[in-house]
């Protein structure tokens, strides 16, 4: 950790800052967790090389320009971070529970130890894990929901994905090598100023952001073009699916939130690499502007993150209450006025911070207005549910899940949003719980109800639903036991983020929490063994027509997975619901009389080129080895420079091709005796093959 | 991809080109004759200044990037007012709030 002996003041030319002793060999957490990670990962790169599958997985995955494939990666890196910033979560509620007092005991974190790891979890479970599924899940949907082939900037899209992989991996990298920032997961000034924090956390924690915020905001361009540009003929806006509509808002937050991060973090870089003055104390520097800057982005950010999870929550209410969405109008203005308030309220993180009446009056309505778009929301869905022959699929169980538990989370916000509440409440526990009740109850189970929904689009075969209601039942249930008790020790007046405390009474809430946790490490847990099971029973679960819900949209109207092209022949949409109204006047599953050749872009290694040379970059300059991050500053503009100059990025589809993979479709359809389009009559015959188009 | 084309975006004439670099070039000689004159007051000088560089953004959105009111414009031109509106936001209310927390905690006293 950051003791003194190990902050080197004058970088060597060649390591810069970096020593052997940045590597915590004294700390055995750390270095078990290492070396299990390394330990996985050669086995993981082992099993790859044994069984050759590297030129595979260059040419088919890593350099993949196509969306699908591209989202189900963000997916997979999630998941992956979600383990991480999980351990973090257990270990913060460990901790609690046990640091009591002098006598029974302080817990087993040190507080410069601690402070990383609630700093870790809060970059992680955002950057790291909410963002990709979201951004992944966008991948994989929207350009199936607009009728497009791909997304309109393909290589761009792959670029983005390897800035936010790189970021993480930087994030992993602090872990072993350095330490990571202990300020909290917005890394305020001065403490994140070079007096405070003078070693390398928040240095890894300013180039993570830097690069995978890049990333985001080129996935959020791209996206917002896609839809503007490429939706299939006769889709007007007003006849956009709902997740595509919620999808638009979010990009558009993302244009224009994210630049606002990126600049507030070039500011600190400025003041902790070259010695500047904007967030310090003296010369005229202010660090409540950096305050005031990274909420202007930041609260855009939480409607970035739960936007496309309402979206989620129309499409699945509508498909399992076998019935139109109701108040479709309501819902994309509700959408559209979320997103110009959410530029309006960011003041309400630091309603403590000092401002007068007026400015405290103006933000706390503000905010309060936002609930009423959502409140619509709400009953939207209600409706929708209203008088449907409503089926409880696992997609179902999540949303119902998140009904009530949002609506919790949305009044603790109303609470919140009282500037005169604000000074009881800020800063405690309480707020920790509502934050937690949206995201978790809000975003996280509106990405899990995606993933159970879309996951037979992606792969061609469901996911086990016994074990995704368990998982549902378990994550809801965890949710509660461990977030509530943060309400009621918010009342008692404990604030976050404490290492240690000396009120016995707070111990009892705390235990009860912690057992919440350990519910929700049960719940991930049947969450991977559901996985798993599913892919080991893939043929019992198979999706052969491509429409396994009963799904309203024109994601359904193509196989599962669906070819690399998407739909060989655009579609013609008349219908908001256009592959329910295909189904109503028996136009779905019909094979066209001819095809023509399709005009696709080619994979590309210049994505995940650019964005590995971005990440020795980054370490470098965290580490200050200035040749390095010249030397690989310069290759990666000039890999990007190589790469304009090339010519050959597109290529055609013959119509043979395409005739055959579509033939071979129809082929199939036809052998599972299609009874109509209902997914729930589809039995599959075993032994179908499962097809995985190249 | 392949169905899609060039949104009708316009790449506008020499005639716009020029006028733009006139309109451009008038709007920067202003300020600099003001201030090198020195012949009003500061005060005035600065708002001068100021509306000069805003009105300068709008003659390059206008001459260079080709916004304008047609209707293959129109993404383009709402984008441009709802970007212009949430920069205003951010930035007024980032005045606002400066200036309330600056009062308040006496920064500066």
């Amino acid at each position: 950790m950051a003791n003194s002996a190990t902050i080197v003041t004058n970088p060597d030319p060649i390591w810069g800052k970096l020593t052997l002793d940045s590597i915590p060999f004294h700390d055995p957490i750390i270095l078990t967790t290492a070396l299990v990670v390394i330990m996985v990962g050669g086995g993981v790169f082992g099993a790859i090389m044994y069984y050759g599958k590297l030129r595979y997985l260059w040419d088919e995955w890593l350099t993949s320009v196509d969306h699908k494939k591209i989202g189900i990666m963000y997916i997979i890196a999630a998941f992956i971070m979600l383990i991480r910033g999980f351990s973090d979560a257990l270990l913060m509620r460990s901790q609690q529970a046990l640091a009591v007092s002098e006598s029974s005991g302080v817990g087993y974190l040190p507080p410069e130890h601690y402070d990383q790891i609630f700093t870790a979890h809060g970059v992680i479970m955002i950057f790291f894990v909410a963002m990709p599924l979201i951004v992944g899940l966008m991948n994989l949907v929207v350009p199936l929901q607009i009728g497009a082939r791909d997304v309109a900037f393909p290589f761009l899209n792959s670029l983005s994905f390897w800035l936010f992989v790189v970021g993480a991996m930087l994030v992993n990298a602090s872990l072993v090598v350095g330490e990571f920032a202990a300020t909290g997961w917005l890394a305020y000034p001065p403490l994140s100023g070079l007096e405070y924090s003078p070693w390398v956390g928040v240095d890894y924690w300013l180039w993570a952001l830097q690069i995978s915020g890049v990333g985001t905001l080129l996935s959020g361009v791209n996206f917002f073009v896609t839809i503007i540009r490429m939706r299939a003929p006769g889709m007007s806006l007003m006849k956009m699916p709902v997740f595509t509509w919620t999808s638009l808002c979010a990009n558009v937050l993302i244009i224009l939130a994210f630049p606002i991060l990126t600049v507030t973090i070039t500011l600190l870089t400025l003041d902790r690499y070259i010695g500047t003055n904007f967030f310090t104390n003296e010369l005229g520097g202010n660090q409540m502007m950096y305050v005031n800057l990274i909420w202007a982005w930041g609260h855009p950010e939480v409607y970035i993150l739960i936007l496309p999870a309402f979206g989620i929550f129309s499409e699945v209410t509508a498909t399992f209450s076998r019935k139109r969405l109701f108040g479709y109008t309501s819902l994309v203005w509700a959408t559209a006025c979320i997103m110009f308030l959410s530029f309006i309220v960011w003041l309400h993180h630091f309603f403590t911070m000092g401002a007068g009446a007026s400015v405290n009056a103006f933000f706390g309505i503000a905010t309060m207005v936002i609930s009423i778009p959502t409140g619509v929301k709400i009953f939207n869905w209600l409706f929708t549910m209203y008088k449907g022959r409503v089926t409880f699929d696992s997609p179902m169980w999540w949303t119902c899940a998140f009904l009530i538990t949002f609506t919790i989370g949305g009044m603790t916000g109303v609470m919140l949003a009282i500037p005169a509440a604000n000074f009881v409440l800020h800063n405690s526990l309480f707020l920790v719980a509502h934050f937690h009740n949206v995201i978790i109850g809000g975003a996280l189970f509106g990405y899990f109800a995606g993933l159970t929904y879309w996951f037979p689009k992606a792969t061609g075969f469901k996911l086990n639903e016994t074990l995704g209601k368990w998982s549902a039942a378990l994550w809801t249930i965890g949710f509660f036991l461990a977030f509530m008790p943060l309400y009621v020790l918010g009342f008692m007046g404990m604030t976050r983020r404490l290492n240690y405390y000396d009120n016995p009474v707070w111990n009892h809430w705390l235990l009860v929490a912690g057992v919440g946790a350990l519910v929700i490490l049960v719940a991930i847990c049947v969450q991977f063994y559901q996985i798993f099971a599913s892919i080991r029973d893939r043929k019992q679960n198979l999706d052969v027509t491509g429409d396994p819900w009963g799904g309203r949209t024109l994601e359904w109207a193509t196989s599962s997975p669906p070819p690399f092209y998407n739909f060989a022949r655009t579609p013609q949409v008349v219908d908001r619901d256009q592959f329910q109204y295909m189904k109503d006047h028996d136009l779905a599953f019909k094979q066209p009389a001819d095809y023509s050749r399709i005009h696709m872009p080619k994979n590309t290694w210049a994505g995940i080129v650019i964005a590995v040379l971005s990440g020795i970059m980054g370490f470098a300059m965290v580490w200050h080895v200035w040749w390095l991050a010249i030397v690989s500053t310069l290759a990666m503009f000039g890999s990007f420079i190589v790469y304009t100059f090339q010519k050959n990025k597109d290529y055609y589809v013959e119509v043979d091709e395409v005739k055959a993979i579509e033939n071979a479709y129809y082929a199939r359809l036809k052998q599972t005796s299609k009874s109509d389009t209902q997914g729930e009559e589809t039995e599959t015959e075993p032994g179908v093959p499962l097809s995985m188009p190249a | 991809m392949a169905t899609q084309t060039h949104g009708g975006a316009a790449h506008g004439s020499v005639k716009e080109y020029i006028w733009g670099l006139v309109w451009s070039i008038v709007l920067t000689a202003i300020p600099f004759a003001l201030v090198m004159s020195g012949s009003l007051s500061n005060g005035l000088t600065l708002a001068i200044i100021l509306l000069c560089a805003v009105a300068q953004v709008f003659v390059q959105l206008v001459f260079f990037l080709h916004m304008n009111g047609d209707s293959d414009q129109m993404w383009n031109t709402t984008s441009g007012v709802f970007i212009v509106l949430i920069v205003a936001i951010v930035v007024l209310g980032s005045i606002w709030i400066m200036q309330h927390l600056n009062h308040n905690m006496l920064m500066g006293h």
